[in-house]
């Protein structure tokens, strides 16, 4: 087995305000090796966003709190860390996040290089100016900006070059883990396939481990070795690539997301997509999450949380493979 | 579908143009010279990336901006020029529905309130009971539960919101609908949600799209025809199931390369990814805005304008040597 | 699908819509005033203020206010003389009372015309702009360039002391900043998809201003504006104690403090009772500013 870098067990999070209590992650696992690379898939609001911020400790202090489970990164438990370790040790040092919208990630008023060498500045011991700028020179190159252009604002780069930029500022500590939530989302398909295409070849040279958030499994199938699919804050199918792509069986979940996909080969007219919308996160229904838009519901649905199918390395949680499971044959009634 | 069936389309734009300045003499070129006709109950998709003129395309066929010359055709009559007084009796017929569900809708306004307003706007009816009829008619039609006539737009999820508004450019009962990026700021089941609706409402209600987006996938099952365009020109244009089975322009091809596949055989496919920088559409060259990022670029592409020509029935393309980019 | 959704919703509950919308919304905002409680009772005090202010004279004997009294000059606060009496032996409570009617109008009715006007003023600019918005943003400088009680001084020169022209000299100084909020604010709204979705559906550019973009200029507007009354009843103080404003012995809060203000030491209550007069009153405004911005604000609703 590979190194264990990140573990996440039963994480349960909330956001707790007067009137209500939103339960945006229900106790999801998750393990990632040193220089993989996981997606997690889920529509806006499955819970995708808050995970990661656990990780970062970065939930909002009045409402977030995470209830139980335990975060370990590297050996050591993140919820036990000193604040102070937690800012100079962790976050941007071996732990970093980039966010979905290059326009707003950045500082208008300060050269992107200056940005980059604040970051390095604020991380590294041996703070020598010459030392600093050679190092935003060497990660501009990196990200496939010319270094002359580290004196230009932020508004003279185009919304993909802007996102290079961002991405310079999560690799300037060489972290070891990089979080990027909904990366190319805001970019058009061509750019998007740029940064796709410059993430992976980083990843490779530079070996960090990555957690993409996205709800495109499109973005998953080009650049990721392992996924998760998140709904209403819990993991309800999670495996390898081949468990997800190739395999046949799926939460019917995973199965929706999958249709509702534009497929540039087929020439049907119209789209399968899941129907109706999540459940209220501070409302959710007793046994599975899903059952209201599910078409395979069965009774056992509405009253039990469903059981965790195990298939080496693909685990889907839904009673529909449970009772495959038991019978030991393919018989699949309802 | 079947257009060749219908003599004169609901709408056409003949050498559109829409300049803006930009300080000195110096005119930026949003919009250069497109013509397209759409023929009464079908969909032009229009697909090219930001800063291309899609969007103030669809604007300006709705006159929400004034065109710098070319004609707009609605049922046989030239609309670019016609005071806003006369526009008005159009007005009813056009509508749009815009990308970001969350800045479309008016915050101080109930779901109901923006969903009557254009009626009480253009006096549909006398009677208050009327205007209730036909909210309630619309927001069922675009499956909105009842009892949300008094929510207000921040209380709903994004795909509710575009299902208020388009149940808003749909209260007018309009024949023609500018869509620009409806669904992009959706997620993918809800987008799959939405698109369908929209294709049902076209089959019942006969409407008429110009469907706006960066995104080829989204277009391919909505569209009857599609416009590529770059930089203000339209570089390809073609019926729908051409164009995703013979793409010709280099662009296109790059579009279409560039979209992530969920398949997994697909991941070392060869992605034509686009380099080099963007030609500024401020006062450009004549000739092919493409060249400079374009692997097949001869020196023919600049200097002169690349006409459309018709290359295949009813396949347009703008670029001189596409049958030696098919070699390559 | 569509045919789903129609027999789904075909047993929704039908009270909603026969409810009447227009009648909740308002009872919402009510409920929601109520909830709030620091301004309900700072909307209750500035409506008991006002009608006391109003029927000043059934309460208090008008004789109270100007008639001197040498006996019972400069008395501390008792039951006879709740804020003492004054250097001329006046009652301060009974002039406090009178001052009311002199300072609240002016404060208020400067404030709804210089919101008004500045407003208006702002809106048109933002929503035209090109030439329009140049030539107003312009004067407003010019205006603004002047000192605030230069300008006042100056009005009031030209135009008598009397309250009216208090009122016009103060709406003027105040005009330009509400022109420059109200600008900022809706230059923000102009560009947005809601007002482009309000043209493409025929309606006119009043239309739009009214009833798309000023409905959302209102939170900062009724914030400033209910914070400006109390800054206004203080310039109007001082345009009084520079003889170019309220004169005596008209009764006026401020002029009532700056009379004081000589015997500060010798009998504070003359110069500290008035003055929390118009320190709660200034408070009871803001309050109630705010309360009234959320609960005007759907989106705080709840």
């Amino acid at each position: 087995m590979k190194d264990e870098l990140l573990k996440i067990e039963k994480l349960e999070v909330i956001y707790k305000t007067s009137e209500e209590t939103v339960q945006a992650v229900n106790g999801i696992d998750i393990v990632l090796n040193k220089g993989e690379t996981l997606g997690l898939v889920g529509e806006t609001g499955a819970g995708k966003t808050t995970t990661a911020l656990s990780i970062m400790r970065l939930l909002p202090e009045r409402t977030g709190k995470v209830l139980s489970g335990n975060v370990t990164f590297e050996g050591e438990n993140i919820f036990e860390l000193s604040d102070e370790d937690m800012r100079m040790k962790i976050r941007g040092e071996r732990i970093a996040m980039i966010f979905q919208d290059p326009m707003t990630a950045l500082n208008p008023v300060m050269t992107v290089g200056d940005q980059i060498s604040e970051a390095i500045y604020y991380h590294s011991e041996k703070t020598n100016a010459a030392g600093i700028a050679a190092r935003v020179d060497k990660v501009l190159e990196l990200v496939g900006i010319s270094p002359s252009r580290k004196n230009e604002y932020p508004h003279q780069f185009s919304g993909g070059m802007k996102q290079r930029v961002v991405i310079a500022i999560a690799l300037a500590c060489e972290p070891v883990l990089l979080i990027a939530d909904e990366p190319t989302t805001a970019l058009d398909v061509t750019i998007q396939a740029q940064v796709l295409e410059m993430m992976g070849e980083l990843r490779d040279r530079l070996g960090t481990a990555m957690i993409m958030i996205t709800h495109d499994l499109g973005v998953v199938a080009q650049i990721c070795d392992k996924v998760a699919v998140m709904y209403a804050g819990e993991i309800i199918e999670s495996g390898n690539m081949e468990d997800i792509f190739v395999s046949k069986e799926h939460h019917p979940y995973t199965e929706g997301l999958f249709g509702a996909i534009p497929d540039l080969a087929s020439e049907a007219k119209r789209l399968s997509p899941i129907t109706g919308l999540m459940p209220d996160p501070s409302r959710l229904p007793q046994g599975c999450n899903f059952q209201e838009r599910c078409s395979h519901c069965m009774e056992i649905c509405t009253k039990k949380n469903p059981e965790t199918y195990v298939n080496g390395t693909h685990k889907i949680s839904c009673f529909l493979f449970k009772n495959k499971e038991d019978r030991g044959d393919g018989d699949e009634k309802k | 579908m079947k257009k060749n069936d219908k003599a004169t389309p609901i709408v056409e734009l003949k050498n559109f143009k829409k300049y803006y300045d930009v300080g000195g003499h110096r005119k930026l070129h949003a919009v250069d010279n497109i013509n397209a006709s759409i023929f009464a109950g079908t969909t032009l998709g229009v697909v090219g990336e930001s800063g291309c003129g899609k969007t103030t395309l669809g604007r300006a066929m709705l006159k929400l901006i004034k065109p710098t010359s070319g004609e707009i055709i609605f049922e046989g009559v030239d609309i670019s020029e016609l005071t806003p007084k006369k526009m008005q009796p159009y007005r009813q017929s056009m509508q749009i529905i815009f990308q970001d569900p969350y800045s479309s809708l008016n915050p101080r306004k109930t779901i109901y309130e923006s969903i009557a307003s254009p009626l009480i706007v253009n006096k549909i009816f006398k009677n208050s009971k009327d205007v209730e009829n036909r909210v309630h008619e619309m927001m069922k039609m675009v499956g909105l539960a009842e009892r949300l006539v008094n929510s207000y737009p921040h209380e709903l999820d994004g795909g509710r919101r575009q299902r208020v508004c388009i149940a808003r450019a749909l209260v007018l009962k309009p024949k023609f609908i500018v869509c620009d990026e409806p669904v992009s700021a959706l997620d993918v089941s809800i987008q799959a949600q939405i698109l369908n609706l929209l294709m049902d409402l076209q089959d019942e209600m006969g409407l008429t799209y110009m469907f706006i987006t960066h995104d080829l996938s989204v277009v391919k099952h909505i569209s009857d025809e599609i416009l590529v365009m770059y930089l203000g020109q339209c570089v390809e244009k073609a019926p729908s199931s051409e164009l995703f089975k013979n793409p010709l322009h280099p662009y296109t091809k790059a579009l279409l390369s560039a979209i992530p596949i969920a398949d997994i055989s697909s991941r070392n496919r060869k992605i034509q990814v686009v380099r080099g920088e963007l030609t500024s559409p401020i006062d450009p060259e004549k000739g092919c805005r493409f060249a400079p990022r374009c692997k097949y670029s001869q020196a023919g592409c600049l200097g002169k304008e690349i006409p459309l020509i018709e290359v295949e029935p009813n396949h347009y393309l703008a670029c001189p040597y596409w049958e030696q980019a098919i070699d390559n | 699908m569509i045919l789903q959704a129609l027999k789904n919703n075909k047993n929704e509950n039908k009270k909603n819509i026969t409810d009447g919308r227009r009648k909740s919304m308002w009872k919402e905002i009510g409920k929601r005033m109520i909830k709030d409680k620091p301004s309900l009772i700072s909307f209750i005090f500035i409506v008991a203020l006002i009608l006391v202010s109003i029927f000043a004279n059934f309460l208090i004997d008008v004789d109270l206010v100007t008639a001197q009294n040498g006996a019972e000059r400069i008395q501390s606060p008792s039951f006879a003389h709740w804020f003492g009496t004054d250097l001329y032996g006046r009652d301060i409570f009974a002039r406090v009372v009178y001052g009311s009617r002199v300072s609240l109008s002016i404060g208020i009715i400067t404030v709804l015309i210089s919101t008004s006007i500045g407003g208006l003023l702002g809106a048109v600019a933002a929503y035209f702009g090109g030439l329009l918005d140049d030539i107003i943003m312009r004067v407003t400088d010019v205006v603004l360039a002047i000192p605030e009680q230069l300008l006042a001084m100056c009005v009031v020169a030209a135009m008598g002391a009397t309250p009216t022209s208090v009122i016009a000299a103060l709406s003027i100084a105040v005009i330009p900043t509400r022109t420059r909020l109200v600008r900022s604010t809706v230059l923000g709204i102009v560009d947005t998809e809601y007002v482009e979705a309000a043209r493409a559906s025929g309606m006119g550019n009043i239309g739009i201003i009214v009833k798309e973009i000023m409905p959302n200029t209102l939170g900062p507007i009724i914030v400033v504006s209910t914070q400006g009354i109390a800054s206004i009843m203080l310039t109007a103080s001082s345009l009084s104690y520079l003889g170019v404003g309220i004169q005596p012995p008209t009764p006026e809060w401020g002029a009532i403090i700056f009379e004081a203000r000589e015997f500060l030491r010798l009998a504070p209550y003359m110069c500290i009772l008035p003055g929390l007069v118009i320190v709660v009153t200034a408070l009871a405004f803001n309050l109630m500013g705010d309360g009234l911005r959320d609960a005007l604000d759907p989106r705080l609703k709840d």
